[in-house]
């Protein structure tokens, strides 16, 4: 017998996913739910009769291990053995389990405490259990090991006989619950195999491509070659005729082209393919001959936008972010003045699994298996786009074959439930490779106009940052926008940054460690640059930047606190950039490196996401500019706790193999047509260009903190830094071909 | 057309087109799901199944021109998920999403079958077909040496 769960019911409804990418860096996010609701135990927690636990993963899974992270905080505070705990996703229901999206590394700092709270609140009812079974005081029994025992009779009773009592308690207030003191730690802390490893490992494990209906069609979308271009006309009947095919649905979409493209901006025009297989759904749609009305998307082109930012960088900025001290009178009296443009290209996602989704309408009710990071906001869409309720849709939440950003946005949800409603079967969609990276909501590109000096004692006197990306007057694309503290703001005496933004008919979006996987490059670049102006070693020059914090944040001074209490973490904190730093250099050996021909280290550090990393590659570059990574240190600080070491690690390497990949793709158009299509020219890194890579980590007193996006920024500069220690030139474009450098 | 395939030490017969792409006759008429579509030109390797023991792209085979070669799918390769390969994977936790996975541990089979103790190039050589986009290599890399090591036998055949 499981636990009453008819007491969810009484729950006050969470905030939804909806708001996702607006929190990433709110403190709100992370206290919410603690001020909203209390999460109730039995929702999370099924204890059955034999004593076997089954405890709800309630984050979307697409392999940053959050179907470990967040159940080990749950199992660890009900005292139960890991190895007698079954993993189960939730389905999407916020008012029960809180937040289940997966973005912004925000699963660890949201869930540690309440997760935490859940498992102990578990415990409290079965020790409760125990103590009135036994009239005994609930302070005088302990549990452990999924058992709960009374020292003083030697009665011990295991989870299994208490649970049906347990059940009928009342829930504790969760804030109430007594913690764990983190030595008693058994399963936190101590690496946890993935709960769908074995499943994974024997082909076994249900992705979204592998969900599988009786009846079920399966869908393919022809879409314009140009952004949100219409159908005139198609020969749909022709094709409707072909082979296995059962509707060819033209798609209107509901997107109008505007200077500034909007997070899910819509759906997009096109025509669906829906056949008995996919295959001969895709054979079908190869035989359409579509006209389309390509619209205003037709005219953008790389070229053009390339001229537009030259144009520009050297007008004046459109808006100044922020700017403190006298930039031009100081850079003016400086020793030494550089100048730099750095730029970066817009790159797609290219997730393993391309997107699709499955949808089955039967009596007006919705019924999804979707892979969304932010299920929520997906479910939101669906309702509007097709006129129903919220209340009329149920998500299941499939793993996902990776997100990196991209399952954040729902265009692929919205399609298979629009294709749904139109086709009396449940349907899968799958979207091609050549589809997945022509309408990828791409990382936008920009460039950065940059000048700086250093005095005569070598040290920073002025900063000046001007980004050029894309938008209208008031906004910039998603994914595209800078924060008014961008490092180095604070440290140097003066600063500014300012951004211009010129129109972008193109789905853009967050993309792992969005904004921060491009402006870190743009800042340690340039900092390794003044480093090497100022004939300063470029670590010892950013320590004592970072010792010497001039100017307030522009949010205002906090007070960086303790161990749960994650307020105040979302600035950055100069002793964890340091030690960081401090930490990479003695692992690497940074102050005895060798200095060869063709061969160099780099050094870089960034906090983002709340996490703090600092990276150091060791390249060798040959005569032919090809790049060899031959080795990288990294350096974390994510608070008191890893979790999951085991998995900290893996995502530590992936993070940095991913910024290794950015650094040889892009995006870019013709004729508003998009030029790349697969892996062949958006490619990413393979096993014979893979370095060596460690990872260390330095514990503070902080609470912990998410691994999904902090580890990525700093290998891109720790790279471009090392090249230019092994061959005096300087990567300001990348991706790296356009700068004379490929990998090898 | 009728085409008898044999898969996983058993004949199956299918009513599919000789032209379809064997990864689709495996995944929507065999139910076979563990190989994947990633890139459907054969650059990710995610689709690798084994023919006759020889790594392949599923997504750039005809199913018309497999003829009697038998096929391993990850579901097929031991009957308890415990080929060498395979423990060794799940006693690294390699898998972060997963998705490729299935494609690692074929190309990893065939690599071990050839070359019971490959050298890092030769892993270099034989896996740079597969794309990890999560870039689990360094695992991957690690759990082929644990696996040699372990005397990684041949397919269970």
């Amino acid at each position: 017998m499981s636990m009453n769960r008819r007491s969810f019911l009484q729950l006050t409804a969470l905030a939804g996913g909806g708001l996702a990418l607006g929190l990433y860096h709110s403190p709100l996010a992370r206290g919410q739910e603690a001020a909203e609701g209390d999460l109730k135990p039995q929702a999370f927690i099924q204890i059955a009769p034999d004593g076997k636990v089954t405890i709800m993963a309630r984050a979307s899974e697409s392999g940053q291990g959050m179907r470990n992270m967040l159940p080990m905080l749950i199992a660890e505070e009900l005292d139960v053995d890991w190895k007698d705990v079954r993993v189960q996703q939730a389905e999407l229901n916020e008012k029960v389990y809180g937040q289940q999206f997966s973005g912004g590394s925000m699963n660890t700092p949201v869930g540690w405490e309440p997760m935490r709270r859940v498992g102990a609140a578990g415990r409290l009812l079965l020790i409760t259990a125990a103590a009135q079974t036994w009239g005994v005081a609930a302070a005088e029994c302990t549990a452990a090991h999924g058992r709960v025992a009374h020292a003083g009779s030697g009665r011990s009773a295991g989870y299994g006989e208490l649970a049906a009592k347990a059940a009928a308690l009342p829930a504790p207030v969760l804030s109430s619950v007594k913690l764990k003191d983190p030595k008693e730690y058994r399963i936190i802390g101590h690496s946890q195999k993935g709960v769908d490893t074995h499943a994974i490992v024997t082909g076994k494990a249900q992705f979204g491509i592998d969900v599988t209906l009786p009846g079920m069609l399966y869908a393919t979308i022809e879409k314009a070659p140009v952004f949100a271009g219409k159908v005139k006309s198609a020969n749909t009947e022709e094709v409707a005729k072909l082979a296995g095919v059962r509707h060819v649905l033209v798609i209107e979409g509901g997107i109008t082209p505007a200077a500034f493209t909007p997070w899910e901006p819509g759906m997009e025009p096109g025509i669906a393919v829906v056949a008995d297989t996919w295959w001969q759904a895709q054979a079908a749609r190869k035989r359409l001959k579509v006209d389309w009305e390509l619209g205003p998307a037709a005219t953008q082109s790389s070229e053009g936008f390339r001229k537009r930012t030259a144009e520009l960088l050297l007008a004046p900025p459109a808006k100044t972010l922020r700017q403190y001290g006298d930039v031009d009178g100081a850079l003016k009296s400086s020793a030494k003045v550089v100048e730099a443009t750095y730029e970066y290209p817009f790159i797609a996602h290219v997730t393993m699994e391309p997107q699709g989704a499955t949808a089955h309408w039967k009596d007006g009710k919705l019924e999804m298996w979707s892979t969304s990071t932010l299920p929520g906001n997906g479910r939101a869409l669906v309702a509007k786009t097709l006129g129903i309720q919220e209340s009329d849709i149920t998500t299941h939440m499939v793993r996902a074959g990776g997100s990196f950003g991209r399952r954040l946005q729902n265009d692929y949800l919205v399609e298979a439930a629009w294709i749904a409603k139109r086709v009396d079967a449940p349907v899968k969609l799958l979207w091609s490779r050549e589809d997945d990276i022509q309408h990828d909501p791409f990382r936008p590109g920009g460039t950065v106009g940059l000048k700086g000096g250093v005095d005569a004692q070598g040290k920073l006197t002025a900063w000046r940052h001007h980004l050029v990306s894309y938008g209208d007057d008031n906004h910039m694309t998603s994914g595209g926008g800078i924060g008014r503290d961008s490092y180095p703001a604070g440290f140097p005496p003066a600063y500014a940054i300012y951004t211009s933004a010129q129109p972008l008919m193109l789905r853009t979006g967050a993309q792992r460690a969005p904004g921060d996987n491009a402006y870190c490059w743009v800042a340690q670049s340039f900092l390794d640059e003044l480093a090497h102006a100022a004939g300063r070693d470029p670590l010892e020059f950013q320590l004592e930047l970072l010792s010497n914090k001039l100017a307030p944040w522009s949010a205002g001074e906090k007070d960086p606190v303790g161990d749960h209490e994650p307020s105040g973490q979302d600035v950055l904190i100069p002793e964890r950039f340091k030690g960081v730093l401090e930490l990479v250099a003695e692992k690497s050996g940074w102050a005895k490196r060798r200095k060869e021909p063709g061969r160099g280290m780099g050094i870089a550090a960034w906090f983002c996401h709340l996490g703090y990393f600092a990276e150091v590659a060791d390249v060798s570059v040959n005569e032919e500019n090809q790049v060899t990574v031959n080795q990288v240190w990294a350096a974390g600080d994510v608070g008191s706790q890893i979790i999951n070491p085991a998995a900290a690690e893996s995502m530590g390497q992936g993070g940095i193999m991913e910024g290794l990949s950015h650094m040889s793709q892009e995006i870019t158009l013709v004729d508003g047509r998009i030029e790349q299509s697969n892996f062949h020219n958006h490619p990413l890194m393979r096993m014979r260009q893979v370095p060596k890579i460690e990872v260390y980590w330095r514990k503070t007193d902080y609470a912990p903190t998410g691994l999904g996006e902090p580890t990525l920024p700093p290998i891109l500069p720790a790279v471009t830094n090392a090249i230019f220690a092994a061959t005096g030139k300087r990567v300001r474009t990348l991706p790296l071909k356009r700068s004379g450098f490929s990998w090898a | 057309m009728l085409l008898k395939l044999k898969v996983n030490n058993a004949v199956m017969t299918v009513d599919v087109s000789p032209d379809t792409p064997l990864l689709w006759v495996l995944r929507d008429v065999l139910d076979l799901k563990g190989a994947k579509y990633g890139c459907g030109i054969g650059r990710c390797g995610a689709c690798t199944v084994l023919l006759g023991g020889r790594a392949v792209r599923s997504c750039m085979t005809e199913v018309g021109d497999v003829g009697e070669s038998a096929i391993t799918t990850i579901e097929g390769l031991s009957p308890d998920g415990l080929h060498p390969v395979q423990a060794a994977w799940e006693a690294l936790d390699v898998p972060q999403c997963g998705y490729c996975q299935a494609g690692q541990i074929l190309a990893a089979t065939a690599l071990l079958e050839k070359t019971p103790h490959p050298t890092d190039a030769e892993i270099d050589a034989a896996m740079s077909g597969n794309i990890c986009r999560c870039g689990t290599y360094t695992r991957i890399r690690q759990a082929i040496h644990e696996a040699a090591a372990a005397g990684a036998p041949a397919r269970n055949q």
